[in-house]
């Protein structure tokens, strides 16, 4: 019984990290810089393609693949940002959905058009395949893996955007741009930078996706739905509200399943809007 | 006012060709998803069509074969019902076919039946579709044929307490109920039963449920797309051992590219259905190898059913000497008799489905690439739903 509930929170807990991953850039574009990013998977299905093809056509292996899918997930963005996104900062959030949303539809085609319809193969290392068998539980190392990471990744950030200079001045940019620009802060990069680091998590977290969720073009609308969830239930521009967030809906999703499969798959619904009525700008939200 | 009648002549004069172009050709309408999420099964059957009409040229019974294509773009029966009545209506299609999924091929099945078009359902694999027009034929499978027969080879083979873990739409729910009779009519016993929602992501809480229920056999019915890999790599990572507890599933378990993600996670996996690449004849490998030539990669379960249903239709219109009437076609398809990529194949005469054999395979590792090898077949099945309430 004990086993069986501490497999479940550990399961839940790696699959919720799985989604922090994935959602954590778009509570930086979204979040911080209240650009409604619906392209977010978009940037996390390029981050994906790259690490693929590194390792399919390049034979690298799968953790050096990982630096460049952010790398070109964060460049390929800003072009966008320079050429498109910037123009929409202060548009209505109507106008920001419908361009981004064309982003992703142009996406999943151009995708298609490129690497084919079909599924692509991920094939992981064997030191981040299998299973450990601690104490009656089995944990599974790469969702071990994924845990470590998310934390490093969440700890990077919070040091980054709170207690550096750099993120005291995106943290301006964005908070109040003529105060910013006033105080001689370079305000359009900032802004760059701020969308290039969202994208780049983003193409991180799609590459540490594609081995348990797979890759195809429809991946860019596939999960969107779960990314915004965490990122609205977290509270629009914390950090630590979208791992909160993920990790509870991680969890109470897994737990569902586990123990009510027939109505589980409905209970991160029903967790999204109890927490949401409870506290409506998410659990940490500022706004 | 001269601008308008000059536009009219030329509309009649272009009417007038089309009209006498369409003396000598055969027009099937394709109605299928080439965008979106099942844009690559459409794109397999599409595949299929093509190199049948390239080995066999484009012209039969002295007619040309002229292919109108229409993007259903994923599930939408609205969509499907409607492009079939445009392609018949304002193209002069004599032929549908295609109809990758089952709402559509519902939908379609009424314009079919209204309009007494031949229908060639190529791959849509719900049993009741065959029944909504009586001038429709398939050449793809069913569910029911499919996993009905795998349930009765689990009893039979050793399993006595099966888990069923489905997706949770009408094909899945399709599978669950077809296996179940068959492992239970056979006098096996179900020791409990899941649906997972379709969209599911990770897949630990579902296996380590079906697991904990302790059965020797996990049934399991999965959609194509990422699923079956995750599914698999899941079942290694719980520690489920495959030599205590079998893992049976339909073909899209197995298939190519998700073996391709899961790796040696993909051993020993057990799935019944009526196609393979892998598949050992003289004919599958000529076929596999001029897929390959043409498309690159491996045909599937869809591409044979492109491919089928272009050779109903090439021996249909033989028979007929042309005729594209709906009542001769479907008269002269009923009972047909080929041999096919897949194995030897019928066209049922009382309900116009398929009748072919059920394979058994089992994933190994055969010159260091994981494939389906089968070990056990059940040769001409029926279809059992249909069986079942025709009495």
């Amino acid at each position: 019984m004990i086993t069986s509930v501490l497999g479940v929170l550990f399961d839940g807990f790696a699959y919720g990290m799985l989604l922090f991953l994935l959602s954590v850039g778009l509570s930086v574009t979204l979040g911080m810089m209240n650009f409604v990013n619906l392209a977010h998977c978009t940037f996390a299905m390029i981050g994906g393609y790259v690490s693929v093809t590194l390792m399919n056509g390049a034979g690298w292996p799968f953790l050096a693949t990982l630096p460049i899918a952010f790398l070109a997930a964060a460049a390929i963005s800003v072009a966008f940002e320079r050429t498109m996104f910037h123009r929409l900062y202060r548009a209505s959030d109507l106008d920001q959905c419908l361009l981004t949303i064309g982003v992703v539809f142009v996406s999943v085609a151009v995708t298609a058009y490129l690497y084919g319809t079909s599924q692509q193969p991920v094939s992981l290392p064997n030191y981040l395949r299998g299973s450990l068998h601690v104490a009656g539980l089995t944990l599974g190392v790469y969702r071990i893996f994924l845990i470590v990471f998310a934390l490093a990744v969440t700890a990077a950030l919070v040091w980054g955007l709170e207690f550096t200079r750099f993120g005291a001045q995106i943290r301006a940019a964005v908070d109040n741009q003529r105060m910013a620009r006033g105080l001689g802060i370079n305000v359009d990069a900032a802004f760059a930078i701020a969308f290039a680091l969202g994208s780049g998590l983003a193409g991180l977290g799609g590459a540490l996706a594609i081995d348990m969720v797979g890759l195809d073009p429809s991946f860019a609308l596939a999960y969107l739905v779960y990314v915004l969830i965490v990122v609205a239930v977290g509270g629009l521009g914390s950090i630590g509200g979208s791992f909160a967030a993920a990790m509870l809906l991680g969890i109470s999703d897994m737990a569902g399943k586990y123990y009510f499969p027939a109505i589980g798959s409905f209970l991160i619904y029903l967790v999204m809007i109890s927490l949401l009525m409870w506290r409506p700008s998410g659990i940490f939200g500022r706004r | 006012m001269r601008r308008a009648m000059t536009g009219f002549a030329s509309f009649a004069v272009l009417l007038a060709a089309t009209s006498a172009q369409a003396q000598g050709t055969v027009k099937i309408g394709v109605v299928m998803s080439y965008s979106g999420q099942f844009a690559d099964p459409g794109s397999q059957i599409d595949n299929g069509i093509k190199l049948y009409m390239k080995q066999n040229g484009d012209t039969v019974a002295g007619k040309k074969i002229e292919l109108i294509r229409k993007d259903s773009g994923g599930i939408a029966p609205d969509v499907a019902k409607r492009l079939s009545q445009e392609v018949i209506v304002r193209d002069g299609a004599d032929i549908i076919a295609g109809y990758d999924l089952t709402p559509n091929a519902l939908a379609a099945a009424d314009v079919s039946a209204q309009a007494k078009k031949f229908m060639v359902d190529m791959n849509a694999a719900t049993s009741v579709i065959i029944t909504k027009s009586p001038y429709m034929v398939r050449t793809s499978f069913t569910v029911w044929q499919v996993n009905e027969v795998l349930g009765t080879w689990a009893f039979k083979n050793g399993v006595r307490k099966a888990y069923t873990l489905v997706a949770d739409f009408g094909p899945g729910h399709d599978g669950e109920a077809a296996f179940i009779k068959g492992f239970k009519d056979a006098g096996g016993e179900i020791v409990g039963s899941a649906r997972y929602p379709v969209a599911n992501l990770d897949f630990s809480a579902f296996l380590q449920r079906a697991k904990d229920a302790n059965p020797d056999g996990i049934y399991i019915w999965v959609p194509g797309g990422p699923q079956p890999a995750a599914i698999g790599k899941t079942i290694v990572e719980l520690g489920i051992d495959k030599n205590k507890v079998k893992i049976m599933g339909q073909g899209e378990l197995t298939q190519d590219d998700a073996l391709k993600s899961m790796g040696d996670a993909g051993l020993g996996l057990i799935t019944a259905f009526h196609y393979d690449a892998n598949h050992q004849s003289d004919l599958n490998r000529k076929f596999v190898a001029a897929y390959n030539a043409e498309f690159k990669r491996n045909p599937d379960m869809f591409s044979v059913g492109g491919y089928d249903g272009m050779h109903a239709i090439y021996e249909t219109l033989k028979k007929t000497g042309g005729n594209t009437d709906g009542t001769a076609l479907i008269n002269a398809v009923k009972g047909m008799k080929w041999e096919s990529p897949r194995g030897p194949m019928m066209i049922d005469p009382q309900t116009r489905d398929v009748i072919e054999t059920v394979y058994i395979r089992r994933v190994e590792k055969v010159n260091g690439r994981l494939v389906n090898v089968e070990f056990d077949k059940i040769e001409n099945v029926k279809d059992p739903w249909q069986a079942a309430t025709a009495k």
